[in-house]
């Protein structure tokens, strides 16, 4: 059976409490690093475990908690991202549904790593009911003493508060985030400075992903008790599309995509057989069969030239119109444009009515070359939202040109009835 | 092999007893109330910007949506600009500057609820209340809307109507959630 470390206290229907997290070692890691570590060598545990950003990036953690300067301005602050709304991930509300004291006792160890005094956890609107179960055990752990002043008797204090989000997607990037927190119009920042240096009211700031936030207890326990040697590494992969059983499930990082698809979410339905694969949401390069051995994690697919993102299998399978498929990919960049630089929120739009052209049977030839143009023209962007936007576009054409030249020599979706 | 080790793990959605803490306050207050309440907030945050957001979902809750009235409000409260909470009304997904029903259903259109018959559902509810999208009801219980991935792939097709989730959607599973709604009191009012 394969180690279960975020996903351990999984108790079906309901959230784990404080006893039972306590009950399988949860804030064994705080109580012992409070006391008999500092907050460097807390840092040192998890950029020794080589623990990588799950938000997409994969920037080590431990060597952004370090980038803060030496001496750098109080308060210091910690940003969870839980605005999670990249298309097929679902992982970070599962986390939080299962075990909110993981998150907790995480964030609460990145504090302290980096002498932060006040920590958010910058939710979506969507998430609601993670908002309210983290709300409830925030308050189980003021009063337990774990948040709050001197923590656990130690020199540390806290606090963590949870910040509704009013709903947009460019939300999770760090920067717009930030500017969200403050009240701004969230629209991405172009570093430096970086938010380590000057973030959120231009203090330092680390902003992490929930899954990352997750990790780190994990890690410092095991460090500290001398546990099992290196600390089991699990990724959460969120399955979705066309597989008989879609759902979150925690696996060795670098569990190949054939296992992922056919052992853990059961394979695809009968009659179906598979096309494609988004391998980390909707910002990833389309994979083909070809590919189903790689293992998922983030050098294997860099090496190939694909990017593990979010870790959320997206399944295509034969009756999926490629076409149709990044339309509406296409159609939800488009509308989740902050529309700040030129190139995104015009270039979006113009995509998506090409590609509505040549699904509606209207395409011409020509259209293809412009639109290999215009996926390289969205790389030259203001932030990372459009090289996203346009990854299914480059791998539509790459993997699928046929399809696509189908459509405008057939005059319409091949599809289509 | 493994199979029956992820069978085991695999997390079904848990949706922990939610509506128990689920509660609308600001809606139940009485303006000086909910004036008060949102003063104390402001003055426990960092920097009063910080509850920019909340300030406007509270009113939004109060008054329906955020009229002009709202916005001057939230302006007087924040110490911030009429203008610069417009950039915030006029950015969000889910802050109304418009009038909307009781309930705001919003249908995922993303890529897996796509896969899963998005479109179906969309027109489904459209042809039971006979409103298109972004319309009303006119008896004001209703506004359709799209909206982009939930975060409940799992789930697909999904939708969210005033904070809750509902999904693997049928057409008999709308009637009944839209039945439901138009006869119970709402059992909560969230982020709408």
């Amino acid at each position: 059976m394969h180690p279960q470390v975020l996903l351990q206290n999984f108790k079906g229907n309901r959230s784990a409490s404080i006893d039972e997290y306590r009950a399988n070692g949860g804030y064994e890691a705080l109580t012992r690093a409070l006391l008999e570590r500092t907050p460097a060598e807390v840092e040192q545990m998890v950029l020794a475990a080589g623990l990588r950003g799950r938000g997409g990036a994969g920037f080590p953690a431990g060597k952004k908690w370090s980038l803060i300067p030496e001496g750098a301005a109080h308060p210091r602050f910690v940003v969870v991202n839980a605005d999670e709304m990249e298309p097929g991930t679902y992982k970070d509300r599962m986390v939080i549904h299962v075990d909110p004291h993981l998150i907790i006792e995480g964030v609460i160890l990145t504090s302290y790593a980096v002498s932060a005094e006040k920590a958010y956890i910058f939710i979506r609107p969507s998430y609601e009911s993670s908002a309210l179960i983290l709300e409830r055990e925030l308050e189980v752990a003021r009063r337990e003493g774990l948040l709050g002043q001197n923590i656990l008797g130690s020199e540390f204090s806290l606090d963590i508060v949870v910040h509704r989000s009013a709903g947009r997607y460019i939300c999770g990037e760090a920067t717009a985030l930030l500017n969200a927190l403050m009240g701004k119009r969230p629209n991405p920042k172009q570093p430096p400075p970086y938010a380590t240096e000057k973030g959120l009211w231009n203090l330092p700031t680390v902003v992490g992903n929930v899954e990352t936030t997750a990790c780190v207890a994990p890690i410092v326990r095991n460090a500290i008790t001398g546990g099992s040697g290196e600390p089991a590494f699990t990724k959460l992969y969120c399955v979705s599309g066309k597989v008989k059983r879609p759902g979150c499930y925690e696996l060795p990082m670098g569990t190949p995509l054939r296992e992922i698809i056919e052992e853990a979410a059961g394979g695809l339905p009968e009659g179906s057989e598979l096309k494609a694969v988004l391998p980390g949401g909707v910002s990833t390069r389309y994979m083909t069969p070809d590919l189903y051995d790689t293992p998922m994690d983030f050098d294997s697919l860099a090496k190939i030239g694909h990017r593990l993102g979010t870790g959320a299998i997206i399944v295509f399978d034969q009756h999926t119109c490629m076409v149709a498929a990044t339309l509406n990919i296409i159609q939800f960049f488009a509308r989740e444009s902050c529309g700040w630089c030129t190139p995104c929120r015009e270039g979006l739009p113009y995509i998506r009515d090409i590609l509505t052209q040549i699904e509606s049977g209207e395409g011409k030839d020509e259209m293809i070359p412009k639109l290999r143009r215009m996926s390289e023209h969205l790389w030259r962007t203001y932030c990372a939202f459009s090289p996203g936007a346009v990854s299914p576009l480059e791998s539509l054409l790459t993997y699928f040109e046929d399809e696509v030249r189908e459509h405008i020599r057939m005059k319409r979706c091949p599809f289509r009835k | 092999m493994v199979s029956c080790a992820i069978l085991k793990w695999r997390v079904d959605s848990p949706a922990p007893s939610v509506d128990a803490v689920l509660s609308d306050k600001s809606a139940q207050m009485t303006p000086k109330e909910l004036e008060e309440s949102l003063k104390e907030d402001i003055e426990k945050a960092y920097d009063p910007r910080e509850q920019a957001v909340d300030v406007l979902y509270a009113l939004q809750r109060q008054h329906g949506h955020l009229s002009d009235e709202a916005m001057r409000e939230a302006s007087r409260l924040l110490g911030m600009t009429p203008l610069e909470l417009d950039e915030l009304a006029t950015f969000y997904d889910f802050l109304y500057r418009e009038p909307v029903g009781k309930y705001v259903i919003h249908v995922c259109d993303s890529v897996v609820c796509w896969m899963h018959g998005h479109q179906s559902v969309m027109d489904y509810i459209a042809e039971r209340l006979g409103v298109g999208l972004g319309g009303t009801t006119p008896d004001g219980m209703f506004t359709l809307l799209p909206t982009c991935c939930l975060g409940y792939c799992d789930r697909a097709p999904a939708m969210l109507i005033n904070g809750r989730v509902y999904g693997e959607l049928t057409g008999e599973k709308i009637d009944r959630i839209l039945q439901e709604l138009r006869e119970e009191e709402p059992p909560l009012a969230l982020d709408r």
